[in-house]
């Protein structure tokens, strides 16, 4: 393999979705890696499911320090605490992280660890245990949360109830540039809190000036503008709040409860005029708004105190025909989620691809419900409701796709089996076969090195003999034996010729003896280099073998196992599915009703109101025709 | 003020108590839901790791399993529209990214381009990108690589880079 420097290999880590420090910002780990793809993308099941998997191989290893995910461990905990955070798991995230706070990990990782618990407390209303999660914090804090520990600090305490607790916090905090404008609004309603008013006023004021162009800021300079502003306005100082709800602004997403505040405020110091300016901007906007319904019904008011009863007349006309319609659209809405139109709306697929699909709810023509629905699904524990739902339902595509894909498993065990079944017996019995011979080698080749071996300690010329010279040898050992069982007058002579003939052959033993050696230790080093590959393709052959078997013999349990706990999987999640929906219905409806409730109060006014604006315009118009 | 405009707002502060009311008996009994759904994704979560690992026993066992991973060197601005794989000659997979996917692979994400079997032994690896520079050029780049599959899962990370610095944009790694 033509490697890589490891330089141009060392991925680094990003960690904007995972903040928390790592000791090593090189990626080891594939698997982590391939969590993160994910998990980049917002397929926090996917993610989760693959990190989880391999944190836990990690833990299973007997020597972890050798396993690549050793050096981002830290990183894969927090990982998965985050994912399960986004997932929706908080029970599972919160044992995790807790699970790093207890490890033997440094200062900045545990503070880290500390805070995301904190928040994951906070997140679940558990303000006791976020405060204790923070008190856990000591010592050295990484720099990129250390404004944010602060903040859910202020916000526990603010919770909690202790206002004054958080002063401290949020006075520091308004002068940061992350959290300046919330910091600064928040304080202001600490002091109102705290009983403060004129403090509350004062820092609402302040906040209410910031300085910004964030989307985020002028919302809330907007809000602070508006509570400061209702509060002068629900304390009788009609004037003092004006200035207030002038400063929100007309595009943003207070604007149209700051109209119709601004329009109350000149109404009730009598300044009809004026209250008609706001509220005839607002009356032209969206009618399912709140605002803009009650402002339907305010403008004509207003004109009716400046006496021009024919132009009230025509407004509340306008209103009553626009509450008509609204009502009968309402009871549309109440009947369609009865239907079940609400809940298919929600889990089409094709809505959910915008991150903004909530927003486009309300433009689909065949989902009326959603027009007034809004709000509702702004709302915290609707959104936990909504986005259970739908994860539900993801999570039943996922196990019908999965139940499906038994079948195929079964399939292919099948056709392995058919395969290798019929070819095994005839292939097991060649093996066997060739397994002796191979044995009966190898104790060969045991021998000849052992031989090897002990001639290098102890000489032994004659084993290095030829086989002619073995022959050679062997004869005149014959010889040299009938020779002593049959003395003859030869004797002499023939025992110097087998002498002398046994002389020559040792010569050539013993002086070639060296070099016979050397040649035998190389045709032995090679023939271990064959036995080597034969070894490997043993092997081999073994490996091959029990994969086939393997290919096919074991999955049936596991399968049926499988089989089994999606089926029950899926029964589980028809169950809570059908409850969490009927659920989502119920509030649905309950705000429906709710608001067609209003919408009704307002046509009786409105259609009151008409009808005397009709006998007031009536009797104008007599007035005026009077000689 | 009027009798009037207070009975208007007494209609408008009725509304909104009669919502909240709504919504707090609705998110009490949602809340006792949330801890069943919870548990519900554990479930499948674990059945999900399950599934995976019979999945890769029956598809690609250890003995000739091959994983290539594919993630973009740290800071690299260009733009990577597809890349192909192929091994020893044959087509391996070819992927066409997609914004979200590319937005992940530079903030640092692995991914698992190709799961496959091949025998142990030498092999070889070609890898072909294709992309766009941050100058607009648009570029093709291609190299190959040879690898020894053993008897262990193969798992191959190929980091690209840009292809404009001279040196080649591809690099492989083993793990």
């Amino acid at each position: 393999m033509r490697r890589a420097p490891p330089t141009v290999l060392g991925l680094l880590l990003f960690t904007s979705l995972v903040t928390s420090p790592s000791e090593s910002d090189e990626l080891k780990d594939l698997y982590f890696g391939e969590a993160l793809y994910y998990a980049h993308q917002g397929y926090y099941f996917d993610a989760l499911e693959r990190l989880d998997t391999e944190v836990r191989q990690h833990g299973d290893l007997d020597e972890p320090e050798l396993d690549t995910l050793y050096y981002h461990i830290n990183d894969a905990e927090f990982s998965l605490g985050d994912f399960e955070l986004r997932y929706r798991m908080h029970h599972r995230a919160g044992r995790a992280i807790t699970a790093v706070l207890e490890g033997a990990v440094d200062e900045v990782v545990r503070n880290d660890a500390a805070y995301r618990l904190a928040r994951i407390h906070f997140q679940k209303g558990q303000m006791d245990d976020a405060l204790r999660a923070l008190d856990r914090i000591d010592g050295k804090v990484p720099d990129a949360i250390r404004d944010d520990i602060e903040f859910l600090r202020a916000n526990v305490y603010l919770a909690q109830g202790k206002p004054a607790e958080s002063f401290g916090v949020l006075k520091r905090l308004q002068d940061t540039r992350s959290f300046g404008g919330f910091a600064s609004y928040n304080l202001g309603i600490a002091y109102l809190q705290d009983g403060q008013r004129q403090m509350a006023l004062d820092q609402l004021d302040r906040a209410g000036q910031i300085a910004t162009d964030d989307p985020a800021e002028l919302a809330i300079r907007d809000k602070s503008n508006l509570v400061l502003g209702t509060i002068l306005l629900e304390g009788g100082d009609f004037d003092a709040a004006m200035p207030y709800l002038n400063r929100v602004r007309l595009d943003g997403p207070f604007s149209n409860q700051a109209l119709l505040s601004a329009g109350w405020a000149s109404l009730s110091v009598e300044n009809y005029e004026r209250a008609v300016v706001p509220w005839s901007i607002l009356a032209a906007r969206e009618v399912t708004d709140s605002a803009t319904q009650e402002a339907m019904l305010a403008l004509p008011y207003a004109y009716g105190k400046l006496d021009v009863h024919g132009r009230a007349a025509i407004f509340y006309g306008r209103a009553l025909d626009s509450f008509g319609v609204e009502v009968d659209k309402l009871n549309e809405s109440i009947e369609s989620i009865r239907e079940g139109d609400f809940l298919e709306a929600l889990v089409r697929e094709e809505i959910r691809k915008d991150k903004d699909w909530v927003i486009h709810l309300r433009s689909l023509s065949e989902t009326p419900e959603t027009y007034y629905l809004m709000q509702l699904l702004a709302s915290h524990d609707f959104q936990t409701g909504l986005q259970n739902y739908l994860d539900l339902a993801d999570l039943r595509r996922k196990l019908l796709s999965w139940r499906t894909g038994f079948d195929s498993f079964n399939d292919m065990v099948d056709i392995r089996y058919n395969h290798y079944e019929p070819l095994l017996p005839d292939i097991d019995t060649n093996f066997r076969e060739f397994d002796s011979r191979m044995r009966l080698r190898i104790e060969q080749h045991k021998m000849l090195v052992k031989r090897r071996d002990d001639l290098l300690t102890t000489p032994r010329p004659e084993f290095l003999a030829t086989r002619d010279e073995q022959a050679i040898l062997a004869r005149i050992e014959h010889i040299e034996a009938q020779l002593q069982e049959a003395p003859s007058l030869d004797e002499v002579f023939l025992v110097e010729r087998v002498q002398r003939l046994k002389g020559l052959l040792t010569w050539t033993l013993e002086t070639e003896y060296h070099e016979r050696l050397t040649k035998f230790d190389q045709n032995l080093r090679s023939l271990d280099e064959a036995m080597a590959v034969l070894q490997q393709q043993y092997d081999q052959y073994v490996r091959s073998r029990q994969a086939a078997t393997h290919s096919y013999v074991g999955y049936e349990t596991p399968i049926n196992r499988m089989r089994a706990r999606v089926s029950e999987a899926v029964q589980k999640l028809d169950l809570l599915m059908a409850r969490q929906g009927r659920q989502l219905e119920i509030v649905a409806i309950n705000e429906l009703i709710a608001r067609r409730g209003r919408l009704e109060n307002y046509r009786d006014k409105a259609r009151f109101a008409l009808a005397d604006s009709y006998d007031r315009a009536t009797q104008a118009q007599a007035r005026s025709e009077e000689p | 003020m009027s009798k009037y405009i207070r009975t208007l707002l007494l209609v408008f502060a009725g509304g909104l108590v009669t919502t909240s009311v709504a919504q707090e008996i609705s998110g009490d009994d949602m809340r006792s839901l949330d801890g069943q759904v919870q548990e519900i994704k554990s479930d499948v979560l674990s059945i999900a790791s399950e599934l995976s690992t019979l999945e890769e026993r029956l598809l690609y066992p250890s003995g000739t399993q091959i994983a290539v991973f594919v993630s973009i060197a740290p800071e690299e601005t260009f733009r990577l529209d597809a890349v192909e794989i192929e091994i020893n000659g044959e087509l391996a997979t070819h992927h066409i990214y997609s914004f979200k996917e590319l937005e992940a692979l530079q903030k640092g994400g692995v991914q698992r381009i190709y799961t496959g079997n091949v025998a142990t032994g030498g092999h070889e690896l070609s890898v072909t990108m294709i992309g766009k520079l941050k100058s607009g050029e648009d570029f093709k780049q291609s190299d190959s690589f040879s690898f020894a599959k053993s008897v262990e899962p193969k798992a191959i990370g190929i980091t690209l880079g840009d292809p404009g610095s001279g040196t080649s944009g591809i690099q492989v790694g083993d793990w």
